[in-house]
C-alpha cells in the first residue's frame, strides 16, 4: 500500500512530507489570496506600500509635535513597523483562513495547516515587497546606510519573526473555528500589542522607565523583554536603524545593549517560538480533523 | 486480486454539544460544556478491491457519507487506519474548490491541484480539460460570471481528467439534467471499463445494481451486509419494511419450498426489464413430502412508493398445479407493460389450497426498470440486404 489515512497524533516528520508533497496547493492559494485582494483594484500591490507610508506620515507628525527628537525617524520607524505589519497581517487573515475556505475544507481533502500558512504567505509576499521598497530607502536615505556587523542580526529577525507568527497563526485559526470570538478577541490584543512594542517610540526611554522599578524581584524591562515581539522588532532596528548613541554624550535611542546580547535574546526568542510552533502545529493538527464537521 | 483501499476498524466520534458553546464566553461561565459521543462510524473493515465498484447503501444517518469523507481523506477518523494504493479524486461536489474571483484557468490550476496535480502536469491536461468542457472562449472570465451549468461542465472535466486511480462519488452526483446524469454514468462506465476503482454512495438502489459489482450497507454506524448488490438492496429493503411489526421476511412450514426464482426480461436481461418489454417470473418448486395441490403468487412491490404494481396467482389464473412430489417449475409470463422506471421488489408465496402458508418470501428479489431513454448505442443487430431488377 502506498498510503494511510491520517494518523490521530501528529507525526512531525511524516506531516513534514506530506505538506511539502502538497505545496502546489499552498502556492495556488497564496496566488489566489494575492489575486483576489489586489486584482479588482486599480493600483493593485501599491496598496500594500500605501499603509506604512501612511503611517510614517501620521507618526512624523506626532513625532514632530511632541518634538521628540530620534534621527532618522522613518528608518527607526518602518524598520520595526514592517515586522509588526507581517504579524498582524499574518494573525488577522490567518485566524480567519480556515473559515474563510469553508467550502474547501468541507469538500476537498488536503493538509488543513496549508490555509493558515497562506496567510502567513501573503503576509509575507507584502512583508518582503514593503522590505525591498525599505532597504532601498535606507540605502539612499542621506547620512544612513547599513552598518556591517548589526545587519547580520536580521535574517536572525526574519526567521524567528516568521516561526513566532506561523505558531500564534495556527492557535488563533484552529480557535476560530470553535470559538468565533477569537477574531475580536484578537483585534483588542493586537491594539495593546502594538503600544506594548518599542515601534513608536524609542526602546531607551522605556528602558530607562522601568529597568529601576522592581516587580516580583525582576526589574520591569526584563519583564517588557518576555514580549517576544519587543525583542523582534529591538532586532529588526538594531539590524537596519543602527543607531544606538546618535552622538558621544547624547541620550540613547534604542536599548544600549551589546550585539552579542540581543543576538542571545533573539535566539532565546527562536528556541521558544519553535517550541510554540510544535504546541500550535500539534493542537492545530489534532483539531483539523474535525473541521469539516464543526464548519 | 489486489487492494485498491484497506479499511480497517474505522470509527468515527462527533462531539454533538446540547448547547454548543460558539464563544469563549460560553465555555468560560457554562462550567463544562455538556457534550455527548457520537459514534457515527463503529469498527469498520473491509476491502476494495483494485479495478471493482463498491457502492456503499445505507439511510439517512447510517454513517455512509461520513465513511466516504473518511475514506477520501476529509474527515479524520478516531480510530483504525486506511490504505490506500493509486491516485484519489472525491467528486462530493461539482465545483467545489473553485473561486469565484479567479478566471477558468486560473480554477482548473488551483482544483488540480487539490487533486494533487503539479502545475507541470496540470499543462498536460489543460487543452483536453477546456476542449471536454466546451468553454474555450470563457477560460479567461472570472468563475464568477459563469452560468451553474458552465461550473459543473468545468468541473466534472477536471475531476475526470486528472486520471485517478480511484474515484469517490457522492449522490450530489446525481442531481443535474438527465443529459449530464447520462454522461456521467458513462464516463463512469468508462472508468470501469479501464479498470478503475469506484466507491459510490447513493440513495437510488437501481444505481447500485446497474453500476456496481459489490455493495456495503451500513445502519448507525456498523457495517449490515456486504456482497453482492443484489442482496445487500435486499437487506437494505427488509431493514426498511422491519420498522413494520406485521413484517416478516421469510415463513411458512416449508412442506413445499421455493427453490429458485429468477426473472427475465423477453431480451434477456436478468432482473431488470425496460418499459413496454415482457418478462418471465420463473419459480421454482421442490417438495419434501407429497402434497395434493398448492398455489404459487407472486407480487411486484415499487420501492419508491410501496404500491402493487402487479399480482398473480396460479389458481386465480385457473391453473392448478396438482400433485406435487419433488420438483415442479412455475412461469408466470408478463406481457409488454408501460413499466415506470424505478425499483421494484417481486415477494414469491406459496400456499395450499386452505390457505395453509407453506413458504412465503417477502420483497426477495429486487427489479430494475431503467430510464427509457438511453444513450445512443452501437445496435447489435446484422442486416440484410435485397437486390431487386427494376
Amino acid at each position: 500500500m502506498e498510503r494511510t489515512s491520517e494518523p490521530p497524533r501528529l507525526h512531525v516528520g511524516a506531516r513534514l512530507r506530506e505538506l511539502i508533497a502538497h505545496r502546489e496547493v499552498l502556492v495556488n492559494l497564496v496566488r489566489k489570496e494575492l489575486k483576489v485582494k489586489y486584482t479588482a483594484s486599480v493600483l493593485g500591490a501599491v496598496w500594500s506600500l500605501l499603509n506604512p507610508v501612511m503611517f510614517l506620515a501620521v507618526f512624523s507628525l506626532v513625532v514632530f509635535v511632541l518634538d521628540n527628537n530620534v534621527p532618522d525617524f522613518p528608518v527607526f520607524l518602518l524598520s520595526g513597523l514592517l515586522a509588526w505589519n507581517f504579524l498582524s497581517n499574518a494573525l488577522q487573515a490567518g485566524s480567519r483562513s480556515v473559515i474563510d475556505n469553508a467550502n474547501l475544507v468541507k469538500k476537498m481533502a488536503f493538509p488543513r495547516e496549508i490555509l493558515p500558512l497562506s496567510a502567513v504567505g501573503v503576509a509575507l509576499f507584502d512583508f518582503v515587497l514593503q522590505s525591498v521598497v525599505l532597504l532601498v530607502f535606507i540605502a539612499v536615505y542621506p547620512g544612513h546606510g547599513f552598518q556591517l556587523p548589526e545587519l547580520a542580526l536580521y535574517p536572525v529577525a526574519i526567521v524567528t519573526m516568521l516561526v513566532f507568527a506561523t505558531a500564534l497563526t495556527f492557535w488563533a485559526a484552529s480557535l476560530n473555528v470553535r470559538y468565533r470570538d477569537v477574531g475580536h478577541l484578537l483585534n483588542l490584543a493586537l491594539l495593546v500589542w502594538f503600544w506594548a512594542t518599542p515601534i513608536v517610540y524609542q526602546g531607551w526611554l522605556v528602558q530607562e522607565k522601568l529597568q529601576t522599578v522592581r516587580f516580583l524581584g525582576l526589574d520591569l524591562w526584563t519583564l517588557y523583554l518576555l514580549n517576544p515581539v519587543a525583542v523582534i522588532v529591538l532586532g529588526f532596528q538594531r539590524a537596519l536603524y543602527s543607531i544606538v548613541v546618535p552622538a558621544p554624550g547624547e541620550e540613547p535611542i534604542l536599548p544600549p545593549m551589546s550585539l552579542g546580547t540581543l543576538a542571545g535574546l533573539l535566539f532565546a526568542v527562536l528556541a521558544v517560538s519553535v517550541l510554540l510552533l510544535f504546541l500550535a502545529w500539534r493542537s492545530f493538527f489534532h483539531r483539523s480533523g474535525d473541521f469539516a464537521e464543526e464548519l | 486480486m489486489t487492494t485498491a483501499i484497506a479499511i480497517d476498524g474505522i470509527s468515527k466520534m462527533f462531539r454533538l454539544y446540547r448547547e454548543r458553546p460558539t464563544s469563549l464566553k460560553q465555555r468560560l461561565l457554562v462550567s463544562r460544556s455538556r457534550s455527548e459521543e457520537f459514534w457515527a462510524l463503529r469498527d469498520v473493515s473491509f476491502d476494495i478491491a483494485e479495478g471493482s465498484s463498491m457502492g456503499l447503501v445505507g439511510h439517512n444517518g447510517s454513517g455512509k457519507t461520513t465513511l466516504l469523507k473518511c475514506i477520501a481523506g476529509i474527515l479524520r477518523p478516531t480510530a483504525g487506519t486506511i490504505r490506500y494504493r493509486g491516485r484519489l479524486a472525491a467528486l462530493l461536489e461539482l465545483g467545489a474548490g473553485f473561486h469565484p474571483d479567479l478566471t477558468g484557468r486560473e480554477n482548473v490550476y488551483l482544483n488540480a491541484s487539490f487533486l494533487g496535480l503539479s502545475r507541470r502536469q496540470t499543462d498536460r491536461i489543460y487543452d483536453d480539460v477546456v476542449a471536454f468542457a466546451e468553454l474555450d472562449d470563457f477560460m479567461d472570465n472570472q468563475v464568477k460570471f459563469y452560468s451553474s451549468g458552465m461550473l459543473v461542465r468545468l468541473g466534472f472535466a477536471v475531476a475526470v481528467h486528472v486520471d485517478p486511480e480511484v474515484l469517490l462519488i457522492d449522490e450530489v452526483l446525481a442531481v443535474g439534467d438527465e443529459s449530464f446524469q447520462r454522461r456521467c454514468l458513462d464516463r463512469i462506465r468508462r472508468f470501469q471499463s479501464e479498470g478503475r476503482t469506484i466507491v459510490l454512495v447513493t440513495h437510488a438502489l437501481d444505481v447500485v445494481r446497474q453500476v456496481c459489482d459489490e455493495a456495503v450497507m451500513l445502519d448507525h454506524g456498523r457495517v449490515q451486509a456486504i456482497g453482492a448488490p443484489d442482496d445487500v438492496v435486499r437487506t437494505l429493503r427488509h431493514r426498511m419494511l422491519s420498522d413494520d411489526p406485521t413484517f416478516v421476511p421469510e415463513e411458512g412450514s416449508r412442506e413445499v419450498e421455493i427453490s429458485g426464482v429468477v426473472l427475465e426480461s423477453d431480451g434477456g436481461l436478468r432482473d431488470t426489464v425496460h418499459p413496454g418489454e415482457g418478462m418471465t417470473i420463473t419459480v421454482d418448486l421442490r417438495a419434501d413430502v407429497a402434497v395434493p395441490d398448492a398455489a404459487v403468487s407472486f407480487a411486484v412491490v415499487s420501492a419508491s412508493s410501496n404500491l402493487h404494481v402487479l399480482e398473480g396467482k396460479t389458481s386465480r389464473l385457473g391453473v392448478s398445479l396438482g400433485h406435487i412430489d419433488g420438483k415442479k417449475r412455475v412461469r408466470f409470463r408478463i406481457p409488454p407493460a408501460p413499466w415506470a422506471s424505478g425499483t421494484y421488489f417481486v415477494s414469491v408465496g406459496l400456499d395450499s389450497p386452505d390457505g395453509r402458508l407453506f413458504h412465503v418470501q417477502t420483497q426477495h428479489y429486487p427489479l430494475t426498470v431503467p430510464d427509457v431513454d438511453d444513450v445512443p448505442h452501437a445496435l447489435a443487430v446484422e442486416p440484410t440486404v435485397e437486390v431487386e431488377d427494376l
